[in-house]
């Protein structure tokens, strides 16, 4: 799989959901783009570096039984298509639950953690995963 | 724009070819096509070769020089270029060939595809596969790519009620047509039991909803419409030719229920071609899982959007029925060599259209369709084929 400047070049993103902000249109984008796919060359210099809140709700998702190989550990694990409160839409797994307790519609928030690692002593690979925001008690 | 034909075709069986190397298939399928077409070497122009991924899957790039080298083009120094667009390589190349044709650039083009997927693990093979969504934002996250079709499965469940019988019901009409196909991978047929009762792979979709890997290669030779009939005596001529791109994630795209790039080359080939959907007899369409055949009979405007998995549990997409899709077997029982499958479905539509295709053959079918897809969609192409 990847290296490790590989994972890290992305690390911002990967961290913190740094993506971008079209200013022409007002849209959001995940990860950053040089250039915003609606305004085209509108939107040349007014793309602004934003980080994304992190919540928002489950689009789609899937429990996977038959992953990566490097994820072997962490089958079977919950796949999803998440929309951002910002409108734009990320994939990511979702933890800390079953995959019978998720619908679509279900509210999520990013937190971070272990991706994956390369092999048994090397370097671990960080990034976001979606925990469910639990309903307050009425 | 010159009219362009098809003037032979050839292919393998597809399947596990454990005694086949990659250049086997790709000859054995080149020299059956230019033999079909009543064509000698010397006469060819130029060849296109659609492969996805051989060197991640034997270790060896530079595909065009190896196919023509080893089919013996290579003495003649003819130009051989090899096309990738994942699973849409293959329609792509055609889609080369009918260009170098049609713009006269060159008179007699075979186009071939291949792909060698068993020497490789399992395991491995599923990766490169991968290597078709985005690598960064979607495969790293853990997104495997039946994962990727399974968030449509259940996304398309959820908005139009398409329900897991109808998917199951795609495997079984296609693994029935399979059954009629002595070169499917797959000749035995199935029942929804079987599907529903395999295991899963990602929710909700089970193994008998994925296409396999397989080994395997197919070809087709092309030439101008007014020099067809020098070398066979029904020629098939391509009517219509489109192409377009998406987004390469799903998540980017606003609606994941529906491939906006099969649409777009659907209305391009049918504005080309001056004909619409209901003209059309015959279709191979792109199902490397059951819910992508459910897709692309409605973007390709068979059905309305959401009625796909209806009209299929009603076996309108049978041999009988209102359109028959994937008599082949598809992509499904027919096997998926990833490279060739485009070519495989316009060999498919070539023999329904000479009606030469036995006892799958659909009655007095005069247009056809093949609809082949790259990704979760990031590429799509659709040609269309009419009896000369």
């Amino acid at each position: 799989m990847a290296t490790a400047p590989r994972y890290w070049r992305e690390n911002p993103s990967r961290y913190n959901m740094v993506g971008i902000k079209c200013n022409s249109c007002g849209r959001h984008f995940f990860p950053p783009r040089a250039i915003c796919p609606v305004c085209h060359r509108k939107s040349v210099g007014k793309i602004e570096i934003t980080k994304l809140k992190g919540e928002g709700k489950i689009f789609s998702f899937t429990e996977v039984q038959e992953g990566l190989e490097e994820l072997s550990l962490q089958r079977p694990y919950i796949v999803a298509l998440v929309e951002l409160t910002e409108g734009a839409r990320v994939t990511g797994q979702i933890i800390d639950c079953e995959a019978c307790d998720l619908t679509i519609g279900t509210p999520v928030r990013a937190t971070l953690r272990k991706l994956s690692e390369e092999g048994p002593s090397g370097v671990i690979h960080y990034g976001y995963k979606f925990v469910p925001i639990k309903e307050k008690a009425p | 724009m010159r009219r362009v034909a098809i003037i032979g075709v050839g292919d393998t069986e597809f399947g596990e070819l454990w005694d086949q190397s990659f250049r086997d298939m790709g000859i054995q399928a080149g020299l059956a096509a230019v033999a079909d077409a009543n064509i000698s070497s010397e006469q060819i122009d130029a060849l296109y070769v659609g492969n996805m991924s051989a060197g991640r899957f034997i270790e060896q790039e530079h595909i065009g020089a190896l196919i023509a080298d080893y089919t013996g083009l290579a003495r003649d120094h003819i130009p051989a270029t090899r096309i990738e667009a994942a699973g849409a390589s293959g329609g792509l190349a055609l889609r080369q060939g009918f260009m170098a044709v049609a713009s006269g650039l060159h008179d007699i083009v075979v186009v071939g595809g291949a792909e060698k997927m068993t020497d490789v693990s399992d395991v491995e093979s599923s990766v490169i596969q991968s290597s078709a969504a985005d690598q960064e934002w979607e495969t790293i996250l853990g997104a495997t790519f039946p994962a990727l079709h399974a968030l449509i499965a259940r996304r398309h469940m959820h908005e139009f009620g398409t329900t897991r019988e109808q998917m199951a019901d795609v495997a079984v009409k296609n693994h029935k047509h399979g059954s009629l196909n002595p070169k499917a991978q797959f000749q035995r047929e199935i029942t929804r039991e079987t599907v529903l009762g395999s295991p899963l792979v990602s929710s909700p979709l089970r193994v008998f909803d994925c296409a396999p890997s397989s080994d395997g290669a197919a070809a087709v030779v092309l030439c101008p419409l007014d020099m067809a009939k020098k070398f066979t005596e029904i020629p098939i001529e391509i009517i219509g030719s489109g192409q377009a791109s998406d987004t390469l994630s799903l998540h980017d795209r606003k609606d994941v229920c529906s491939m906006a790039a099969t649409k777009a080359a659907a209305k391009r080939a049918f504005e080309m071609a001056n004909i619409t959907t209901k003209d059309v007899d015959v279709a191979e369409v792109h199902d490397n899982f059951t819910i992508s055949e459910i897709l692309a009979i409605e973007d390709l405007g068979f059905f309305k959007k959401g009625e796909g998995g209806k009209a299929t549990e009603a076996g309108l997409t049978g041999l009988q029925g209102e359109i028959a899709v994937n008599t082949s077997g598809g992509l499904k029982a027919r096997g998926d060599p990833i490279g060739a499958t485009g070519l495989a479905q316009a060999v498919e539509i070539v023999a329904q259209l000479r009606g030469k295709a036995d006892k799958r053959q659909v009655k007095d079918a005069s247009v056809g369709l093949a609809h082949n897809v790259g990704g979760t969609g990031g590429t799509a192409v659709v040609h269309l084929f009419r009896r000369a």
